[in-house]
């Protein structure tokens, strides 16, 4: 039952790195390697915010995903667009956008070491409360809520609205979106700046009851990436329902066998993902 | 066969024999600087055979090299094996374990091999720790033998040799003219029969060969093997760096782009010890934004407008 709950807080955030990354990958197409370094940039401003002023993390999440929106806003207008324009397939965007955000992502974590080169630690909401017989840190389970708050919104947005619609609409296919009058352009970076918003706040509410430091960020990157695939790309309920199986399995083999492994387990699922479903938990397999 | 097409392996040996010499001439740091840039000319140019042509960003060559370095220490502290015998093991292993993950991922889209690869070097350094940790018991694993800087020199030429000669006897086999095709069209390769994930496995089974080779010919360097050393990341980027520097659709292109940026390195690493990552990433984007078909490219792009 403890590894149920704790898999379960730590899916919770999962998924929101994950639902982040998705919109990136899946509606933008630019395959962002930088989006676990913006996870620790959101991290990192909690923390200097925290220990400088004392403002609660949970104030910082909002000015963070301000930032976190128009940051990517201007990062896909600047340095992205340019090579969407420039790519003649969608084979030669991946290598470039993987280039151009390995570069990005190097560059940021340079710019945290220079900011703040130790753990970012610091305790906030650290007690402990009983939860269907369990003890869990208040910390994990305000994050967990925070993120179902976000990424329920993040699905009515998707599911509901205008906007929402002309997004899944560039997911399913740009050339077709952009023949029913899609603004395709605009509807891509505003799939980026949202993903990167997710994510800045994703850093947020991790960096309450994670240490990190400046480069861990690639682990979160990978991991997102397990999920995104796992759920299949494009598919926000399918990252959130594969976030919460990464969360579990993760918990259960650091509780069991060796926290040391957690980074092997989701490598673990990714190999039973690319031998048996390919095409993701809930994708369909490709013509 | 006309005689041009042998102009490169003629031109090839006295290069190599010109290198042989050069650690009489110098020797302490220059001689180091050396077998950086023949470690790094091996590494990237056994990548660039296999990522040039199927365009898939191999991030495993920290990964590899990682299991050469380790396995020479293990096997000789742990099994007390010769420093030879670990020598010829090293790349047998990686050269399997990069046959399986070619085999399980190559098969679909790139993407899914360049994630698989991106955290590879990070999980392997993973379980390698935790195997240490809890059946071997966490002792030392030293390197030690009688070789000097000298010997891995010499040693690293020859690798670096072999990954040109094979090189260039690639480009001239029926394999190389698949991945010729493969490189321009995949779907017309397929169509004209040629088994494109066979192709693929086989070139990245030779660039997990070359980079377990390096990683067990340098390790005597470390003396210590330590995990977390041997398993870098960062090799992985610096490689992919360097070979894109200089242009991956020749032969000799990433040996371009390794000499400038191995000193570059140098002068950054010395002067500016703790700016090496954003360095690194600075260097990326100007690649991917003003170069992107490196040196050579360049090159080749201004000769072309003075001929016409």
């Amino acid at each position: 039952m403890d590894i149920v709950i704790s898999g379960l807080l730590l899916g919770g955030s999962y998924a929101l790195i994950a639902m982040g990354l998705n919109l990136q990958y899946g509606v933008a197409r630019i395959m962002n390697l930088a989006n676990g370094e913006l996870l620790v940039l959101g991290a990192l401003a909690a923390f200097w915010v925290f220990t400088t002023t004392g403002m609660s993390p949970l104030v910082t999440l909002f000015a963070v995903a301000i930032v976190g929106f128009a940051g990517s806003w201007a990062v896909y207008r600047i340095f992205l667009a340019p090579l969407v324009r420039r790519s003649a397939n969608q084979g030669q965007l991946e290598v470039d956008s993987i280039l151009a955000t390995f570069g990005m992502s190097f560059f940021l974590v340079g710019v945290m070491v220079s900011i703040h080169s130790e753990y970012f630690t610091y305790s906030f909401l650290a007690s402990p409360v009983a939860l269907l017989g369990t003890t869990v840190a208040l910390n994990r389970l305000v994050a967990f809520c925070f993120a179902v708050l976000i990424g329920g919104g993040l699905y009515l947005w998707l599911n509901r609205t205008r906007a929402g619609l002309a997004v899944r609409a560039v997911a399913v296919s740009p050339e077709a979106a952009g023949l029913v009058g899609i603004n395709v352009d605009r509807v891509s970076a505003l799939a980026f700046a949202v993903g990167g918003m997710v994510t800045g706040v994703a850093g947020v509410l991790v960096s309450t009851f994670i240490t990190l430091d400046a480069s861990v960020g690639v682990i979160f990157t990978m991991k997102a990436l397990i999920i995104v695939i796992m759920g299949g790309v494009g598919d926000i309920r399918g990252s959130i329902i594969a976030a919460l199986i990464l969360g579990m399995v993760e918990s259960a083999v650091a509780t069991l066998i060796d926290p040391g492994l957690t980074l092997a387990s989701a490598y673990m699922i990714f190999l039973l993902i690319l031998l048996f479903r390919p095409q993701g938990l809930f994708g369909r397999r490709a013509a | 066969m006309t005689q041009s097409n042998y102009l490169p392996l003629v031109l090839g040996v006295p290069v190599v024999g010109a290198a042989a010499v050069l650690p009489f001439l110098v020797d302490g740091y220059w001689l180091s600087v050396a077998v950086y840039i023949l470690m790094y000319t091996a590494l990237s140019t056994s990548w660039a055979l296999f990522s040039g042509p199927t365009r898939y960003i191999a991030l495993s060559t920290g990964a590899f090299f990682g299991v050469g370095g380790y396995l020479v220490g293990t096997g000789m502290s742990d099994y007390e094996q010769s420093y030879w015998t670990m020598l010829v093991i090293a790349p047998v292993v990686a050269t399997i374990l990069a046959a399986l993950i070619g085999l399980v991922t190559l098969r679909l889209s790139g993407v899914y091999f360049v994630i698989f690869t991106l955290g590879l070097a990070e999980m392997i350094r993973n379980l390698v720790s935790w195997v240490q940790n809890n059946f071997l018991g966490s002792r030392g694993l030293y390197v030690l033998t009688d070789l000097t800087e000298m010997h891995i020199y010499w040693m690293l030429l020859a690798i670096t040799a072999a990954v040109f000669l094979f090189g260039w006897l690639l480009g001239r086999s029926r394999l190389g003219f698949a991945l010729r095709i493969l490189g321009n069209d995949e779907q017309v390769a397929q169509h004209v029969g040629i088994d494109t994930a066979q192709a693929k496995v086989i070139l990245f089974m030779t660039t997990g060969f070359f980079a377990a080779l390096v990683g067990a010919v340098v390790a005597p360097r470390y003396y210590y093997i330590e995990p977390n050393v041997v398993f870098s990341p960062e090799l992985s980027f610096l490689v992919v760096i360097m070979a894109l520097l200089g242009g991956i659709h020749r032969l000799w292109g990433p040996l371009l782009g390794v000499i400038p940026f191995t000193l570059l390195w140098e002068i950054i690493t010395v002067y500016l010890p703790n700016a090496t990552t954003m360095a690194l990433g600075i260097a990326f984007l100007l690649i991917v934004y003003f170069i992107p078909h490196g040196v050579v490219g360049l090159a080749e792009k201004f000769l072309k407008r003075g001929e016409a």
